[in-house]
């Protein structure tokens, strides 16, 4: 058996915005930006964060892979949404994880994907889950707003029919500050560009690369596909030209997606491995206070389940517009009048949620085993009618790969939304469980009775005072 | 075997406070003017009452939990008086209680009263309704248009009628219940619209337009009960006995299972039929003399014809268009005094508010909106939404 990347997967915002209408809206005090504003970027609606998009890139990497078998998860991301609440526990709740899990987050850098996917490729045993998923904040009128994007990536690794294994990979440290953020800040501050390319990528990139070249024992040449995230476009080629590479240089996803912090490397090493064929070597690398390479062999095997996506599945998925003040408002960068109905109290009953743990986080329906319904929320006795079964007759059912479509809705403009209108309604599940949910992430004329929908892990609701998340599951449009 | 309380319940005096946005009228002044209206008319002095029954939905934006706020504004001294909830059906709900007091034989004369003070919010529309830490956690945010507008969609679906032809059929049930606002002096609402207004009007919950949706009103509402031996004792001659009170509430078959497809309410079906069978009533589209229903927003209203058995099923929406439920279309008469679209909708006074309309156009008071000889009227309550609520169904009819 080899052990190394047993499965892939990834996760986009279906929200893009046009570079265009961002440059447009500083057209007054930036003319310059409009140089650079190029196709469009992903950005998360309000209710997603690196732990939402974990979980749907996770879902996208355990297709076909039975998520019982996964013994460890690790959460990589520089803007994991809890401090001190660990980040990870809650992906593998929504992934329905089994409970003797270790779980870990891993913070703080750019490479944060890499260094943790070293670090699960040479521990050499155990079933993995390596989530990286980011969403990189910039300053309106930067030139990393119009950069950046948002995303989320996953590989598993273990034993088993890989689909790449590690050769060799090195590592260097270097307290080069090409920008960083303090804890309690929400945007990054950058040095300039040129000397962050000069000094940094081209001169500390190519000390990891040429170690772990040494320690795979191939050669430059041997290198089919050359995978460098960067935090500006261009730093990829200059380090392969360091290098002596002379075959591809991956893409950035730049034209539909943008740089995703520290989902990056993963998001590209998992469009790269779609691809790549039967033996090509894969020279992946993470910078940031150094530099990680990982110099990787595809077996060219392929994701064959039927509802994964991938990379280039999770792009093409979007929902494309001009608004540009709708990023800002969804990011938090202004502060729109409400209303009064948005000082709804959210004080959450953290007793209550752990109380209920059990059915909310993965969504686990009730199946009756005396008459067969299955049913959502689980409560004391069946809802059936003609049977009320007590509880411990139900088998629990996972509704988030159910089946499902819109058997009512409507559109509310009365409700407080920061996404509005509201999109709610019954969500009648192929199985017969139905409920009452939201419908997001879709223009009007994709929301119709009988449009088929998946689920989907999202924020519920913010409770902005205590700054604490409520976490469930929402309806979306499968194609929009 | 159990009778139900046809006639063994008296209304012997009802009051009904002006509804509106009262700004200058706090909720113990509402309860007031309801109390002192209906006091006069029964004649009775406030001593009399042994025990009352106080309705009022959302506290966030009231008096507070609890009878004592009802107790201390209305100086029931000592007697028991309990406080009911039951979302936009308290009204009906504090009726009944009132009601099964009288008809148990545990007391003469008791008070029902309803009262609801919703301006204080700063904001139009209901106040976000708590839900429970539980439901909390998963059921999403939703206003009550947005239940209710749902109604739309499974009714256009199941009865394949088109948006234009619903929206029309909506638009005149808001239209007519504005022409019947104009002859109710109390009403918060008291102008005609037409029909293009209401067609055009900015949307709230899609079908439903601002004139698709009730006033949000204050208000109060109440009712005295006796005997009807008590009440002839007291000088009682046309007398307006209760022929039925029947709720019903959802156990969560519409919610989560798939039981029902969305086009009706499943508990009004269930409480009319219970309802009509306690008042004896066999065709209730040629018995009821007139109907208040639950037109918290136009689309409620027309399910609503069905779901009594009024209007078959998938005829309303003609049935609507050939006025068979205006003033004077010679069918049903619905909303007489304008329901909640234009009388307003305090919620826990409007299931009171409904009675009192009927009890009025029963004793043939009723001025310029009187109808001819009206024998029985029924009202129709809906707390919560339409697959998760209460119904409730009160029935009131002319003492033989």
């Amino acid at each position: 058996m080899e052990y190394g990347i047993t499965s892939i997967g990834a996760y986009v915002p279906r929200y893009r915005l046009a570079r265009g209408a961002i440059a447009a809206a500083h057209r007054w005090m930036a003319p310059s930006l409009s140089g650079a504003a190029k196709g469009n970027r992903a950005f998360c609606s309000w209710d997603e964060d690196a732990v939402t998009m974990a979980v749907e890139a996770g879902r996208d990497c355990l297709r076909g892979v039975g998520a019982e078998s996964i013994g460890s998860l690790v959460l990589a991301s520089t803007r994991l949404p809890y401090a001190d609440l660990q980040n990870a526990v809650i992906v593998a709740g929504a992934l329905g994880l089994r409970p003797d899990l270790v779980t870990s987050d891993v913070a703080g850098s750019q490479r944060a994907a890499t260094t943790a996917l070293l670090s699960v490729l040479t521990q050499g045993k155990g079933r993995t889950l390596l989530v990286a998923s980011d969403k990189p904040h910039a300053k309106p009128a930067s030139t990393q707003e119009l950069y950046f994007g948002a995303g989320a990536a996953a590989v598993t690794v273990g034993e088993g029919d890989v689909i790449a294994r590690l050769l060799g990979h090195a590592s260097v440290a270097a307290y080069f500050v090409d920008h960083f953020r303090s804890a309690d800040v929400e945007t990054d501050y950058f040095w300039e560009e040129r000397w962050v390319r000069d000094e940094g990528y081209a001169k500390i990139a190519p000390r990891a690369v040429k170690l772990a070249l040494a320690n795979a024992g191939v050669a430059i040449s041997d290198i089919r596909h050359f995978v460098m995230p960067s935090l500006f476009r261009g730093a990829a080629q200059v380090v392969a030209k360091a290098v002596g590479f002379a075959g591809d240089v991956a893409d950035g996803l730049d034209a539909e997606c943008g740089y995703t912090g520290a989902a990056h490397p993963l998001l590209m090493l998992a469009s790269v491995l779609a691809k790549a064929e039967a033996g090509e070597r894969i020279l992946l690398v993470g910078f940031g206070q150094g530099a990680d390479a990982l110099v990787l062999e595809a077996s060219g095997r392929r994701m064959d389940a039927a509802d994964w996506r991938g990379v280039d599945d999770a792009i093409a998925d979007r929902y494309l517009t001009n608004d540009y003040l709708r990023m800002l408002s969804f990011q938090g960068d202004i502060d729109l009048e409400w209303g009064m109905r948005s000082e709804k109290a959210g004080k959450a009953a953290l007793t209550d949620a752990y109380r209920n743990e059990h059915q909310l986080s993965h969504f686990n329906a009730g199946r009756c085993r005396a008459c067969g319904t299955v049913q959502f929320p689980q409560m004391a006795y069946c809802v059936n009618s003609v049977c009320k079964a007590p509880s411990s007759q139900f088998d629990s059912q996972s509704l988030v790969d159910e089946p499902a479509k819109i058997l009512t809705f409507t559109a509310d403009w009365l409700s407080y939304h920061p996404a509005p209108p509201l999109y709610v309604g019954f969500v009648q599940f192929d199985n017969g469980a139905r409920l009452l949910m939201e419908m997001i992430d879709a223009p009007a004329d994709a929301i119709d009775v009988g449009v088929p929908l998946k689920m989907v892990f999202r924020i519920k609701e913010r409770d902005a005072i205590r700054g604490f998340n409520r976490y469930f599951w929402k309806s979306t449009p499968v194609r929009i | 075997m159990a009778t139900g309380i046809k006639d063994k319940v008296a209304i012997i005096g009802m009051g009904c406070s002006q509804f509106g946005e009262r700004w200058d009228t706090g909720t113990d002044k509402l309860l007031a003017e309801a109390f002192d209206e209906a006091l006069a008319d029964a004649g009775i002095e406030r001593e009399q009452i042994e025990a009352a029954w106080y309705g009022s939905c959302i506290d966030s934006v009231n008096v507070g939990n609890s009878a004592i706020p009802a107790s201390v504004a209305l100086r029931l001294d000592g007697i028991p008086v309990s406080r009911v909830e039951n979302m936009c059906a308290t009204g009906t709900e504090a009726l009944r209680g009132a009601a099964y007091a009288v008809a148990s034989g545990a007391v003469d004369i008791a008070l029902a009263i309803g009262a609801e003070k919703l301006k204080d919010t700063g904001y139009g529309g209901l106040p976000t309704a708590y839900k429970g830490t539980f439901n909390d956690l998963w059921l999403p945010l939703g206003s009550a248009p947005a239940g209710f507008a749902q109604l739309a969609a499974g009714y256009r679906n199941k009865f394949q009628v088109s948006k234009d032809e619903l929206k029309k059929a909506l638009a005149h049930v808001s239209w007519k219940s504005h022409q019947n606002g104009v002859l109710s002096p109390k009403a918060h609402f008291r102008k005609e619209v037409s029909m293009e207004t209401i067609l055009n009007a900015p949307m709230i919950a899609e079908p439903l337009g601002l004139y698709d949706c009730s006033g949000v009103s204050d208000g109060a509402a109440a009712a005295i009960v006796t005997t009807p031996e008590i009440a002839r004792a007291l000088g009682k001659k046309d007398m307006v006995t209760i022929k039925a009170i029947q709720l019903a509430i959802s156990s969560g078959v519409e919610t989560t299972t798939n039981q029902w497809d969305g086009s009706h309410v499943r508990n009004t079906r269930t409480a009319a039929k219970r309802a009509y069978e306690e008042a004896g009533i066999t065709n209730p589209r040629k018995q009821v003399s007139l109907m208040e229903v639950h037109d918290c927003f136009s689309i409620t209203e027309l399910v609503t014809m069905e779901d009594l058995f009024i209007s078959e099923e998938g005829r309303a929406v003609r049935d609507i268009l050939d006025g068979f439920y205006d003033r004077e279309g010679g069918g049903v008469p619905c909303q007489v005094d304008g329901g909640l679209k234009c009388f307003g909708h305090p919620i826990a006074a409007t299931g009171l508010r409904m009675a009192y309309e009927n009890y009025t156009q029963l004793l043939g008071r009723a001025g310029k909106r009187q109808l001819d000889n009206p024998t029985m009227g029924l009202s129709h309550n809906l707390g919560g939404v339409p697959y998760l609520g209460i119904a409730a169904i009160s029935i009131l009819g002319l003492h033989s």
